[in-house]
This record gives C-alpha cells, structure tokens and sequence, in this order.
C-alpha cells in the first residue's frame, strides 16, 4: 500500500466515523425504536383479533413488504414533494425505515406470541386476571423473549439499510464516503474503509445481541431440581 | 359455598361432549369426576371455570344463578377470583419465579399490595413444602415441584372451590406421591375440591362424593363409599374391574 493511500484512509477516517456517530446511528436507533412500537402494536391487534383492525394490519405488511425499500424512499423523498410534501431528508428516512422495519418486525412479534402455549393465558384467567393484565406481564414477555434473537438480526440488518438513505440525500457514512471518493478516487480503498466501520458497528450490536439473549433467557436456565 | 350445575351441554363440532349433566358440590366435599377417557369430564370442568363456553346450562354459585351460554366478562371474572383451577400441565407462568407465580394474581387481578402478597404467598408455598424453592423458575423444578407451586398458586387466593384437571396424569410415577399428599392434606382442612382424576386410591379414600362419566353423561353419582363398595350400574362395575385389573 503506498504512502498516499495510507494518508487517505487516516485522513478519512473521522470524516466517515462522524457522520457514522451522528447520522447512521441515531437514524438506526430512532427508526428501529419507532419500529418496535408500531410492531407490537400491529401484532397485538392480529394476536387479539380485533376485527377491522385486523384486515388494515394485514393491508400494511403486505404493501411494505411487498415494494422494495428503495422504492419505498424514493416515493417520500421523491414523490411527495410532487404533491406538495415536503419532508426534510432525515426525517422523511426515519418514517420510511420506521414504517418498513415495522412491517417486518410485527411479523416476528406475531409470530412469537402465537408460540406461547396456550396454557399461559388459560393460566392467567384462572388466577382472576384479565385479558389485557396477562398479555402484558405473562404472553408478551414471553413472546419478546422469543422474538428477541431475529429483532437483534433485524436491528443489524438495518444498520447497513441506512446506507441508502445516502441516495435521499442524507448525510450518513455512505454519503461522506462518496464525497470523499469523489475528491480522491481512491474507490477500492475507501468503500473497504466505509465497509469496515459499519463491520465494527455491526459487530458491537452481535455482542450486545449475546449479552442480551443470556440476560434475557435466565428463566430458562436448566438448574439443579 | 355451594355450586350446582344444572344440564350443562357443550358440543366440538359434531361432536356432543356433554349431554346435560347436573352436579353439586357442598362445602368441604371432594368430589371425584371418574371414567374412561373421552367422557367429558375434562370439558366439564373447563365449561364451569369459563374455560370452554358451554352451549347450554345453568351455573348456580352459592345461590347466584347464571347462563352458562351467555355470561358477561365482568361475572366471570368476578366468579373466577372465588375459585381456582390446577391444569393437567401446570401451567405456571414461565417468566415467573415459584413466588412470582404465587403472587401474580394477588398483586396484579386483586391489588393486594406486594409485601403483604409475599408473605401470603411464602405461607402457602410452605404448605405444599416448596417455599425453600421459591426463587426457581419452573424450567427449575420437577413436574411434581410444579404442580405442587400450581397448588399454591390456587391456595394463595383463599379459593372457595379448587378445581382439579387430572392434576397427576402428566406426572412420573415416582412424582405422583407428593401431589396427592398435598391433595390429601388440603382435603383433610376441608377445602371444597373439584377433582377430575383416574387416581382411584385417591378417590376411594380421600373424596366424599363420585361421579362416574360416559359418553358426556352421568352414569352414577353418590358417596365416594358407597360407589366402590356397592356400584349400582354394569356398565360402573365393568369400568371398577378394569381399574382393578390394571392395579394388580
């Protein structure tokens, strides 16, 4: 490696890790926060049954599901402007990761409190609780603990997905990235480099994933009876 | 406390479970649901607790009678926090530890404030001898411990009638024993109990009363003495001879 592409990279470095700090990560974590509540709720309404509700939860997931998340993008940034929407960059990219990261997880959610047995709800009302009062203490803990290992997949998907807010205009990792490969043309170098930031975010969240899963499964430790 | 019911039907489809069946329960009774598998009495049981909605009846709770078709929530679950239910399985909350399973309904369906929850739940665990376990969760414990804590569970709400659904049929052998001393004891205090079972020792020794179920029907009710020492229907003697085929 010559001395002029070391100088690159060092020179680089905090000019892709900042917008790294600053954008990529709050727009992951605030999108995914968004995210996690809407998903329990539309699972909620599915797992409940309630009617009407029901069919319009069902509408979403298909629809975001469905269309890929860079069209998704474009028709808010792009498309909305055209009616009169104007939304600025980073939060037209937090709505559209939210909405989208929503769909996939309510999935999930549903999916793990449909695999509670049956038997805890039973349970719950034979002990005078109601309905409400045992989904929130007895089903959903149950149901988060289940879902928790593909949300963490999920949350480092999304990650490396903010990259395209990039194209949005939204000053991320992916964007600085671009800009400086536009002053150096030094492509190989500095993708690799962008690569290798996002590995080590990616790589802090695998070991909070782990962390997390061992917190999270004490209650079902096999111990001595 | 007294519950009658009064030709409860409940029907699976095509399948008629139960064909109008009356039974009552006086204060301090063990009654035993006895007979083959596939009777009914399982249903029978979750169709009184709200489990199943049964498609006809009456449910007369210390003279308060109800619909069993249509109930309203509100009765339900006013009637389900006079009385308590222990599953064939357990079922304790899984998330839960042995105390948190004992507390959860006090705390959380009767606002009973937490300490005072703690120290009833503690006395009730200590007399199914599992409060040195307290602290365990459930994947911790042996089925037996379970469905001791279950017991527990259904004590801490000062019941007025347990329910019992087959409370040893998921157990080991060897696990059995400590369920039904438990059982045995609380019927010895003169706890009201509700028991559907295939444990003839304890239905010949401990319960008062038996009701013998076929086909969603009742074939003979009467004292729990009378019933083995002197069955008046064929088809009860049959089903004792089985029993006791398989005993020796």
């Amino acid at each position: 490696m010559n001395a002029r592409i070391v100088e690159i990279l060092i020179d680089s470095f905090p000019k892709i890790l900042i917008p790294g700090l600053v954008r990529t990560i709050p727009l992951t974590a605030i999108s995914f926060s968004l995210a996690m509540v809407l998903a329990v709720a539309v699972a909620l309404v599915q797992f409940a049954n309630v009617g009407g509700l029901k069919q319009l939860c069902r509408l979403y997931i298909w629809v975001i599901r469905g269309t890929p998340l860079l069209v998704q993008l474009f028709v808010v940034f792009f498309g909305l402007p055209h009616v009169g929407v104007v939304i600025d960059p980073f939060p037209a990219a937090i709505a559209v990761f939210s909405i989208n990261e929503g769909a996939y997880a309510a999935e999930i959610i549903r999916a793990a409190l449909e695999s509670v047995p049956r038997g805890q709800m039973e349970a719950g009302y034979c002990v005078g609780m109601s309905y409400l009062q045992i989904i929130r203490r007895i089903i959903l803990p149950q149901a988060m603990r289940t879902a928790f290992p593909s949300l963490a997949n999920s949350l480092i998907a999304m990650v490396k997905d903010t990259s395209l807010a990039s194209v949005v205009t939204v000053a991320e990792m992916m964007m600085a990235t671009k800009q400086l490969n536009a002053l150096y043309y030094e492509p190989l170098a500095l993708y690799l480099e962008v690569a290798f930031i996002y590995l080590m975010f990616c790589t802090v969240l695998t070991r909070v994933q782990s962390w997390g899963e061992k917190k999270l499964s004490s209650y079902e430790r096999k111990g001595t009876v | 406390m007294t519950l009658e019911v009064r030709g409860i039907a409940k029907r699976f489809g095509a399948l008629e479970v139960l064909k109008g069946i009356d039974l009552r329960v006086e204060q301090g009774d063990v009654v035993a649901i006895l007979g083959p598998s596939g009777s009914g009495k399982t249903t029978l049981l979750r169709c009184i607790n709200f489990l199943e909605q049964a498609d006809a009846g009456a449910l007369i709770f210390d003279g308060e009678s109800f619909e069993l078709s249509h109930m309203s929530r509100k009765d339900i679950l006013r009637l389900r926090k006079k009385t308590a239910f222990v599953f064939q399985n357990y079922n304790l909350f899984l998330n839960k530890t042995a105390l948190e399973n004992v507390t959860e309904g006090l705390i959380t369906a009767r606002r009973m404030p937490k300490a005072e929850a703690v120290e009833k739940a503690e006395r009730a665990l200590e007399r199914v001898g599992m409060l040195d376990r307290k602290d365990h969760y459930p994947s911790q414990l042996s089925g037996g411990q379970q469905q001791r804590v279950a017991i527990a569970r259904a004590l801490a709400t000062d019941p007025e009638i347990i329910y019992f659904d087959e409370p040893t049929s998921a157990l080991d052998p060897e696990l059995i024993g400590e369920v039904l001393a438990v059982m045995r004891r609380l019927a010895e205090e003169g706890m009201t109990m509700l028991v559907v079972t295939h444990e003839m020792n304890f239905a010949r020794n401990v319960s008062t009363k038996v009701i013998f179920m076929e086909d969603g029907v009742v074939l003979e009710a009467g004292p729990a003495k009378e019933f083995f020492a002197n069955p008046r229907e064929e088809r009860t003697r049959a089903f004792l001879r089985t029993i006791h085929g398989e005993e020796r």
